[in-house]
């Protein structure tokens, strides 16, 4: 049963609040910096705010609300957490293996080149 | 009996956590996690050796508090837009540890900070190739990756 929206603590709306906003307006940021940032490189670091602590910040709102609203302890969204923060790395590298090779194979000066086996080649 | 306790007992919470904790619920998320255990072994998978897993919390924590920080920072550079100088580059990081769990590890802390991102890894060399968004100083990129978290790994892996 759900506590009925006036009789919810102000103490847990205002936490609640600040840490969806702050979910949200990390994941918007994200968003915008994937559509606006120049080289393929620097795109791959935005969407990692929505998946840190944009994820993170919805998910602790989530179980405040729920824990409080509810009266029963409810934290099965840190499931939610655990298995993004444990595949997004797979993905990630696919597509940035996938973009060192087009590159390479491109011939592409601005991308470290892979090292051959005798030597250690700076990759500037 | 069980070759995977770990395992079973991470998959016998998952399974209360999302059907609620109840007698019924922990006999079946039991059988679940038992199962799994045993699949598992039946597979003969390397076995992660936590030497020092006191650590792990630490480790977490740290974590946490880097995520967070590099979550302002990247936000920060993401806002700012054409403003800010360019200044994202490749580092080649050289790494000590072979162990594959180390590794894993590793590559989900730095891909789950904003900032910096973990392209590829290479075995005969033992480097990774980083990207990293705001890169002023390169070597105090890599010492910091080594003293932050890598000498805790090797703790707790080796």
């Amino acid at each position: 049963m759900m506590l009925p929206i006036s009789d919810f603590p102000l103490w847990a709306a205002i936490a609640v609040a600040i840490f969806l906003l702050l979910g949200a307006i990390l994941t918007l940021i994200g968003t915008i910096g994937f559509l606006r940032l120049p080289s393929f490189y620097e795109r791959l670091h935005a969407p990692t705010l929505g998946t840190s602590w944009g994820v993170g910040g919805t998910m602790v709102a989530s179980i405040i609300f729920f824990t409080v609203g509810t009266e029963r302890f409810i934290i099965h969204e840190i499931l939610i957490g655990i298995f993004v923060t444990v595949t997004t790395p797979i993905t990630f590298m696919l597509l940035a293996r996938a973009a060192l090779h087009r590159d390479r194979a491109e011939g592409d000066q601005q991308v470290p080149h892979k090292i051959e086996v005798s030597g250690t080649r700076d990759p500037n | 009996m069980l070759p995977f306790p770990i395992l079973t007992f991470c998959l016998m919470m998952m399974w209360m956590l999302l059907n609620g904790f109840t007698l019924g619920h922990l006999i079946l998320g039991s059988l679940v996690g038992f199962a799994a255990g045993w699949a598992l072994a039946s597979l003969r998978p390397e076995k992660p050796r936590l030497k020092k897993w006191y650590l792990l919390p630490k480790l977490a924590a740290i974590v946490v508090v880097d995520i967070f920080r590099s979550n302002f920072s990247v936000a920060r550079l993401i806002v700012m837009g054409k403003k800010r100088p360019n200044s994202s580059g490749f580092i080649l990081l050289p790494v000590q540890t072979e162990n594959p769990f180390a590794l894993a590890v590793l590559a989900v802390i730095l891909t789950s900070t904003p900032g910096s991102a973990w392209l590829e890894y290479d075995s005969r060399n033992k480097t990774v190739l980083l990207h990293v968004l705001d890169l002023i100083d390169r070597d105090e990129w890599v010492a910091m990756i080594k003293n932050r978290y890598e000498v805790l790994l090797l703790e707790i892996f080796e």
